[in-house]
């Protein structure tokens, strides 16, 4: 079960883009979302604040606001329609931002 | 010159600027996408190589014509495209914009063309992670080409469902299951109405239906989807059509019943509401036209849920209103309303064949999640209810169902089933969540940082 949630099925001759998350160093292809480039290496994107699961984004169209993390500087992106960047340091919780959970 | 403000660069926003581009007037066009097209025709990023043929389908034709006369039109200079951009409130005949910057962008006429997101109804464990909407999945196909998941089922209703199948499988994907909730006779008796509308259409979901094969279950009840807190979904609980009990193993469920209107917009904008009792959600009143109120417009699914061609008439229709109230030369309306009338006939023998759920939704269990924002539950809602009685703003306020950040875009409707089953009154009765400003979360550096660009009088 630890296999990443996405499967890439086509347009794969993109260039890589490097970035990280939680510290980890990883690789998405450009044109990828943050969304996208993150469950392709994990099963989630953080967890719910109001209860113990999971969460990986729900409407893709930046209407329900679920995909939510959180970069080193302190703020928060919504993941699903952010283009990921070269050298994005993104975390999956708020570590001890003030008042990032919030 | 009229500043005429259109948000929304799908099939009736771009159809819009195109007619009102054409008497000269040049239009602005804020829209989230960072390229037109909207969702159905959404465009993946530069540098992707599918074909339009590959990404539409049947459809291929229609969205190219669109992107290219949009792209033609700004290119030209005759439409201002503000992409990446959200509008965040309405006021005094001001918009207030964020993209890179925060703008003020001021209109003296504004055309919305907010289009539609995937309508949801609760499934016990939908809150969990692996669990999307159909949208969701169209578009992690369409505009990312991966797939969400390995082992995917599609549960619901409506002709995405379908379509969303066949394009899963053509692309490679793991499909496991296509569950659909409307029982056979309700698919037969709409479908023929369907038929009669629109026949090339009706044939060609029948034909993908059929293509489905034994993938494909019709009159299913969802009971729930079982999934671990880390992990996420592992499956899906189900009876069929004859109350047999089914789990389907899975890594990924998608849901939706059909379209909900995004209406946020209209509402900031001071439209007034009417429940259609067809598509059962609250639509904002305004004419065939388009015409919403003083100098507003409405055009495309947040207007009226017909679909991307009913959608293309539509932002042509408002575009022409928008001229004639002008008192300025416009096209002729007549052939565009007797084709968008058969659109509405289409979508309303379409809403019976894929009913919403109302039953299945007023039964939910009390610990299901209704608000997935804050894991509000069914049993939270019910028991504010002595307290907050009917209504649906004052049950928000107590119960936080509706108060998370969608704003209600996604529980509301089933809210309003809970509430009115409980309380024994008809769904209407509870009333409508009203909306509230910013229309999307907006980081409050946005506010403290600068002051906003005010675009010239
Ligand atoms: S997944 Fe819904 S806003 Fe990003």
């Amino acid at each position: 079960m630890s296999q990443p949630r996405l499967v890439r099925l086509a347009e794969t001759a993109r260039s890589p883009v490097r970035f990280s998350l939680d510290g980890e160093e990883l690789t998405g292809l450009e044109g990828d979302t943050v969304l996208t480039a993150i469950l392709l290496s994990r099963r989630a994107l953080r967890r719910a604040e109001f209860g113990p699961e999971a969460r990986a984004g729900f409407c893709l169209m930046g209407a329900c606001q679920d995909c939510w993390i959180w970069q080193e500087e302190g703020g928060r992106l919504r993941a699903c329609s952010t283009p990921l960047r070269a050298g994005m340091r993104l975390r999956s919780d708020a570590g001890d931002w003030p008042g990032a959970g919030a | 010159m009229t500043r005429v403000l259109i948000v929304g660069a799908g099939p009736a926003g771009i159809r819009a600027a195109e007619v009102l581009a054409g008497a000269g007037l040049c239009p602005t066009v804020v829209d989230e996408g960072a390229r037109a097209g909207g969702q159905i025709y959404r465009r993946p990023p530069l540098g992707f190589g599918r074909t339009p043929e590959k990404l539409y389908g049947s459809e291929a034709g229609k969205a190219r014509a669109l992107h290219g006369r949009f792209d033609w039109l700004v290119a030209q200079g005759k439409v201002w495209h503000l992409p990446e951009t959200s509008v965040l409130a309405l006021r005094d005949g001001v918009a207030h914009v964020l993209g890179e910057t925060r703008r003020q962008i001021p209109y003296d006429r504004l055309i919305l063309a907010t289009g539609a997101t995937d309508r949801l109804a609760p499934v016990p464990g939908w809150q969990n992670a692996g669990v999307y909407s159909l949208g969701a999945a169209q578009i992690a196909l369409k505009a990312q080409g991966v797939a969400l998941g390995r082992q995917i089922v599609l549960a619901g209703t409506g002709p995405l469902l379908t379509l969303l199948a066949m394009q899963l499988r053509a692309a490679g994907a793991g499909l496991v299951a296509v569950l659909d909730t409307a029982p056979m006779r309700d698919q037969l008796r709409g479908g023929l109405a369907m038929a009669a509308a629109r026949p090339v259409v009706a044939l060609r979901g029948v034909s993908m239906r059929a293509r489905l094969g034994n993938l494909y279950h019709a009159g299913v009840t969802l009971e729930r989807i079982e999934a671990d807190p880390d992990h996420g979904v592992q499956a899906l609980h189900w009876r069929n059509a004859r109350g047999q009990s089914h789990r389907t193993a899975c890594d990924m469920a998608a849901l939706g019943w059909h379209l909900r209107a995004e209406t946020h917009l209209a509402d900031l904008a001071g439209a007034e509401f009417d429940w259609c009792p067809s598509a059962r959600q609250w639509l904002v009143r305004c004419d065939d036209m388009g015409r919403a109120g003083k100098d507003l417009y409405l055009a495309g699914d947040g207007q009226r849920l017909l679909g991307a061609d009913g959608a293309e008439l539509a932002g042509r229709l408002a575009a022409i209103a928008l001229l004639r109230d002008l008192g300025r030369p416009a096209p002729a309306a007549y052939g565009l309303l007797r084709r968008r009338a058969r659109m509405q006939r289409f979508a309303n023998a379409m809403a019976r064949a894929f009913p919403w759920p109302a039953e299945a939704v007023a039964a939910l269990p009390d610990d299901t999640v209704i608000c997935r924002c804050e894991g509000v539950t069914a049993g939270t809602l019910r028991a504010t209810l002595p307290a907050s009685g009917p209504e649906a703003n004052r049950a928000k306020a107590l119960s936080r169902v509706g108060m998370g950040r969608c704003q209600g875009r996604y529980c509301q409707l089933a809210g309003a089933e809970i509430i009115a089953a409980d309380q024994g009154l008809a769904v209407p009765r509870a009333g409508r969540l009203r909306a509230q400003p910013p229309a999307r979360p907006a980081p409050i550096g946005a506010w403290l940082s600068t002051p906003p660009e005010r675009e010239a009088e």
